[in-house]
């Protein structure tokens, strides 16, 4: 499971976060809903070792990833799918998706894990020679997803995957998500669809401009009138 | 007529394939660090200067390996002293620090050898002289094509089908996903820089074995028309850089056949400014509107 205790990030000057505890306990789907700029990015970007944090602590399973490299964060079995799917558009979808799998050496189990995401995602199948810059906004997002799953990851961290897709290709993914969190990944979304993403949370919790300020089960953020207010609007009484 | 065509077109060819191994070293560093890596063309002199001081002392087997290796090392030991401490900062400081370490090789260089020329050994075989179509050239004049085409085509093939190839496609479009992959990019770059300079090595010896000499500044003139080879054939793409090459060396020869030698240079430049005006990306450079 991954423990987060009072991370501190600054981020060209500004402090994105400001002292962030969270828990994301194995098996589960949690999501981070918040507006624009609350930080969301930061924090899976500090998960991953692309941004330094100040302070605080990240432990996955005991073990603390701040300070970690990338690539061995990646080796330790996390994985992310980035904000605006930022496949490489001139890589074929197989080389992207082969890519992925960049730090394993089992061929035989990534040619299974191949196949595996050729059925999580069966247009990635028909496209796999095309370069990746020629598929459509929804089938880069699953192409993004899919490279993510490559590592074969234990913790699918992913950042606005609905971010510019069509309410059924949202739909689509997000059904994604839950397969795969079916299969025993653990899953840490960032969404702006609050909606989407307080359905299918088991945990969630709201960022404001750095802080957490709520926390629940998906269910009980659904019905919380603070953020029916301020995440769910059309929704409100 | 064909007899009197075919000396400066294999003339061309030839130099052109020496611009064009040097020019690969250009674009693959664009390609991947968007920097002109100023100090290339320094390389490719340094490389020059290993071979006369190995060549003094050791047998030929040892020193063409040598040299390679040493300019190799010497060109991973320019990224991580000038560039690498760099990697954030904004690309006009990667720029001034490329310019500086041309500099400094170059001073260096005047440095250690007192600023005289010296004498570049006479590589055997390679040098022999040789008759074509009844037109006698040396060896290095038919070998330099055939090396240069047969180097491109395992570097393409090291490019499109290996695992570091692709980490280095990757790499150069979005350095944060690669790193996400678990690429790491300062490996990819070092890399880079390897498979340039070992060029520009090989580069060095076919295109000295050309001359008597060599001096700290001689290096100065090939490596910037290698870089103008690799703008006019699309900097970043390995192909435009080749035949970028093969053209600018065979039009130098023409004119220098016509007798305006001394207009050739000026031509090569000519030619620079014309396709920056004309197509900037160059023959086959890419597209720089990228979807967001």
């Amino acid at each position: 499971m991954l423990k987060i205790e009072n991370l501190h990030v600054s981020y060209g000057g500004i402090k994105a976060l400001r002292g962030i505890s969270l828990d994301v306990p194995d098996g589960k789907i949690v999501t981070l809903i918040g507006a624009n700029g609350a930080g969301k990015s930061t924090m899976l970007r500090t998960i991953t070792g692309l941004v330094k944090a100040e302070s605080g602590s990240i432990q996955w399973n005991g073990k603390e990833l701040l300070g970690m490299s990338i690539d061995r964060i990646i080796s330790e079995g996390i994985a992310m799918s980035p904000e605006g799917r930022r496949v490489f558009a001139d890589l074929t979808v197989v080389e992207n998706l082969k890519i992925g799998a960049y730090l394993r050496k089992d061929k035989a189990e990534i040619e299974k894990d191949l196949n595996w995401v050729y059925d999580l995602f069966p247009r990635l199948k028909e496209r796999s020679w095309q370069l990746a810059g020629t598929l459509s906004g929804g089938e880069q997002q699953m192409l993004a997803v899919g490279r993510a799953l490559m590592s074969r990851p234990k913790l699918m961290m992913l950042d606005e995957p609905s971010l510019g897709l069509a309410p059924l290709v949202v739909q689509d993914i997000f059904s994604i998500i839950r397969e795969i969190n079916k299969q025993g990944v653990t899953v840490l979304l960032i969404e702006q669809n609050a909606n989407m993403a307080l359905k299918t949370a088991d945990l969630a919790y709201v960022l404001e401009t750095g802080n957490i300020t709520l926390s629940g089960t998906g269910a009980e953020l659904l019905a919380n009138d603070k953020v029916k207010e301020a995440y769910l609007g059309k929704h409100k009484n | 007529m064909a007899a009197k065509i075919l000396p400066y077109l294999l003339g061309g060819i030839s130099v052109g394939g020496q611009y064009a191994l040097i020019a690969i070293g250009y674009t693959m560093v664009y390609g991947i660090l968007r920097l002109i890596n100023f100090a290339h063309g320094d390389i490719f002199t340094v490389a020059g200067f290993i071979m006369v001081y190995a060549a003094a002392t050791m047998p030929l087997y040892v020193t063409i390996p040598l040299v390679i290796i040493l300019t190799i090392l010497l060109g991973v030991l320019v990224e991580k002293v000038a560039y690498k401490p760099l990697r954030t900062a904004p690309r006009m400081s990667v720029m001034i620090s490329a310019i500086g370490m041309s500099y400094l090789l170059q001073n260096s260089m005047w440095y250690l050898t007192g600023g005289l020329a010296k004498q570049y050994p006479t590589l055997p075989w390679i040098s022999d002289k040789i008759t074509v179509a009844g037109y006698t050239t040396s060896r290095v004049t038919i070998i330099t094509p055939i090396l240069t085409i047969v180097l491109v085509v395992a570097l393409v093939a090291l490019i499109q089908k290996t695992k570091i190839g692709m980490a280095m496609r990757a790499a150069s479009r979005d350095f944060e996903t690669a790193q996400l992959m678990g690429i790491k990019i300062n490996n990819v770059i070092s890399f880079t820089f390897v498979v340039g300079s070992g060029l520009a090595a090989i580069g060095s010896m076919l295109y000295f074995s050309n001359y008597a000499t060599v001096t700290p500044t001689v290096g100065a003139m090939p490596g910037l028309k290698a870089f103008v080879a690799a703008v006019f054939g699309g900097i970043g793409s390995i192909p435009g850089a080749v035949i970028g090459g093969f053209i600018i060396g065979i039009c130098e020869s023409f004119i220098k056949g016509t007798g305006a030698t001394t207009f050739s240079d000026a031509f090569t430049f000519a030619l620079l400014i014309v396709i920056l005006a004309v197509k900037p990306t160059g023959l086959f450079g890419e597209n720089l509107t990228e979807k967001v």
